[in-house]
């Protein structure tokens, strides 16, 4: 029978540490005063890439790699979602996709972030909107373009804008964004 | 139900880090304070307690799942009934509540409610983003999330429809950190001005740095019990202050995870469903609403928070509440930004929709005690956080809103020097209080009311 390993291999990678400070002997004063050390910390990655599915919200994102916005409608309320909805929540039946791109649009609520998450930090100041539509119920969160953002004003609430749309796609809502209706 | 008193609490101090210990031992310090304030060693009331539920947000911050049986064990609960509950900011509130139906119900006489955030372990940018997740990851994470952004445009909607103003919302910012200066389990200990707000480096317009809650390491746990285990705590040798602290009201609402999606509800749906029974009895506030809807303002839209409505009026109905304002000697309110506290006494009928605004600079929600450093038009009223809320406390998520009812219970046990070795935060003779926990852009909303028995 073959000798079986009982020991494991040093690698180089990683935290290496020698000489961490410690008490010679493992006497009670010892043992007590391992209390006053302060913490240790180290580094732990934690990195993901997930394969998420917009289900059957995809048909949006496919109308805006073709510069369309669509919407989802009640077949019987007409209650209207800018946002895709595969069912309405009032009647509970599926909804109908309709065609919002030259819907006349306005400015909701705005703000500007001058700090945000990690992942759009290197993106800040950036402008982001709350979007009405005529004879739409319900908002569409996007990024403004076209306007100051070191001069915002509560008169951008109101102001007719317009939807642009990413010449090459992400596939992300980001793909349609609005500005002033007159730029 | 049968009755439900909240006898004891704890809270750790809340820190920015709190690296000297893991989150398991930090949760310990708030339970072993909570029992020790009842005269209890840890193996009796171990023996006593009938179960637990575990409060935090999120596994993103702990890199680890399962955090809530980590901590049932190392507080020595096991095999005991336990669960966790999540729901973004109000988990708090949620795990109060749920603790509460545990013993209501009969499930449990003894049960304890802890929770702990350690939001530390990553930069506060990456925080942010982990917070924001909390948001629609197909729609609205990836536009720009950020939930300083997202509360910056409820309130540009706020501004533009009502009127209110910057200086408003910092008087928000002022009051709770000049309270918080005397509390010292705040994590901030600073007293600022109106200018200092408006000062503070810009997040989100309008919101400054000084407009918004900081992120937390921290932990909380309350003790609630019911007769019978009231009997066998006090026959263990417990000693509980009296008269007791009950719980006597419980209300909760939700939302559409998007605020995109909220509707614009008509006058008459807002009347019918909403309105509280002080509005609906008021010809004068029909004729106010009946003008601003005239003038546009639909309900909910982006500028109020259903949940909130309906958790308030829930509550208020089951406590036997009519008006809130009058009726409450103080409220622990999520005060996650200045903006969100004006929305709220909105939504809780502290005042009308539209009203929260001059209700923020009038005085009412103020401490008598206290000097603030503002003239201040009317007295106060209703204390609205007296700790000094999120903005100065400390917002360690899951712990928040236990921390919320500590306070609350030391407010109504008439504790608040012993606790705090300072009683210029103890509301006089404080009879009735609430607690109000609230999640994401206002998706789940809890309210909760204890009283002090007579």
């Amino acid at each position: 029978m073959s000798k079986l390993p009982t020991q494991r291999e040093e690698t180089l990678g990683g935290y290496i540490v020698h000489g961490v400070p410690f008490p010679v002997g493992t006497d009670d004063e010892a043992m007590e005063f391992l209390k006053k050390m302060t913490p240790i910390q180290i580094e732990q990655e934690y990195k993901i890439t997930y394969l998420h599915s917009y289900g059957q919200d995809s048909p949006w994102f496919a109308a805006l790699t073709n510069k369309r916005l669509l919407a989802s409608r009640d077949p019987q309320s007409g209650y209207t979602y800018a946002n895709p909805r595969g069912h309405d929540m009032y009647s509970g039946a599926e909804t109908k996709w309709v065609d919002i791109t030259n819907v006349p649009a306005k400015v909701h609520a705005f703000t500007v972030c001058y700090f945000g998450s990690e992942e759009f930090l290197p993106e800040t100041p950036f402008v982001l909107a709350l979007i009405e539509f005529e004879g739409v119920n319900t908002l569409l969160l996007t990024r403004l373009m076209g306007v100051d953002p070191q001069a915002p004003s509560l008169d951008w609430i109101g102001m007719e804008v317009k939807p642009r749309f990413l010449r090459n796609s992400k596939l992300k809502p980001t793909d349609v964004y609005f500005t002033p209706a007159g730029e | 139900m049968r009755p439900v008193y909240a006898i004891s609490g704890g809270v750790s101090k809340f820190a920015k880090a709190r690296p000297d210990k893991t989150f398991q031992a930090i949760i310990k310090e708030a339970y072993d304070y909570a029992i020790a304030d009842i005269g209890l060693d840890f193996p009796t009331f171990t023996r006593i307690v009938d179960g637990s539920v575990a409060s935090y947000f999120s596994d993103h911050f702990t890199r680890q799942l399962m955090a809530g049986i980590m901590a049932q064990d190392y507080l020595g609960l096991c095999p005991k009934p336990g669960h966790r509950v999540e729901g973004g900011g109000a988990t708090g509130g949620l795990c109060f509540q749920e603790a509460w139906k545990s013993v209501a119900s009969g499930h449990m006489d003894v049960c304890v409610a802890y929770g702990f955030e350690t939001m530390s372990h990553v930069e506060t940018w990456k925080g942010n983003e982990f917070i924001a997740l909390a948001s629609d990851a197909s729609f609205d994470y990836p536009v720009g999330g950020f939930y300083s952004g997202y509360y910056a445009m409820m309130v540009t909607r706020h501004m533009k429809e009502f009127g209110t103003t910057v200086e408003q919302m910092a008087h928000v910012s002022v009051k709770n950190y000049c309270n918080a200066f005397h509390n010292p389990y705040a994590q901030k200990s600073q007293r600022i001005t109106i200018q200092d707000v408006r000062n503070a480096p810009m997040v989100a317009w309008p919101l400054t740095r000084l407009d918004i809650c900081v992120m937390s390491d921290g932990a909380a746990a309350v003790i609630l019990c019911s007769e019978e285990g009231l009997k066998k705590l006090e026959a263990a040798g417990a000693k509980i202050p009296r008269p007791l602290v009950k719980v006597t009201g419980i209300g909760r609402g939700t939302d559409a995870m998007r605020m995109a999606d909220r509707p614009h509800f008509d006058y008459e749906t807002f009347m019918r469903d909403y309105a509280t029974e002080q509005e609906k009895s008021s010809d004068e506030t029909r004729a106010y609403y009946k003008k601003l809807w005239e003038h546009g303002t639909r309900y909910p839209g982006v500028h109020s928070f259903r949940a909130g409505r309906a958790a308030g009026n829930m509550a208020w109905k089951h406590a036997g509440i009519r008006d809130p304002l009058h009726e409450l000697d103080f409220i622990e309110l999520h005060d996650a930004y200045t903006s969100s506290e004006i929305q709220t006494y909105e939504d809780l009928g502290l005042c009308r929709y539209g009203e929260g605004g001059p209700f923020a600079e009038s005085g009412k929600a103020f401490m008598p005690n206290i000097d603030y450093g503002l003239k201040l038009k009317e007295k106060p009223v209703c204390a609205v956080n007296p700790s000094g809320g999120l903005i100065a406390c400390g917002h360690p998520v899951g712990a928040t809103g236990l921390m919320q009812a500590v306070f609350a219970v030391w407010q109504l046990q008439g504790t608040i020097k012993k606790h705090f070795r300072d009683d210029r935060l103890q509301v006089q003779n404080a009879k009735r209080g609430a607690i109000h926990s609230h999640a994401g852009t206002g998706t789940y909303v809890t309210v909760s009311v204890l009283e002090r028995e007579s």
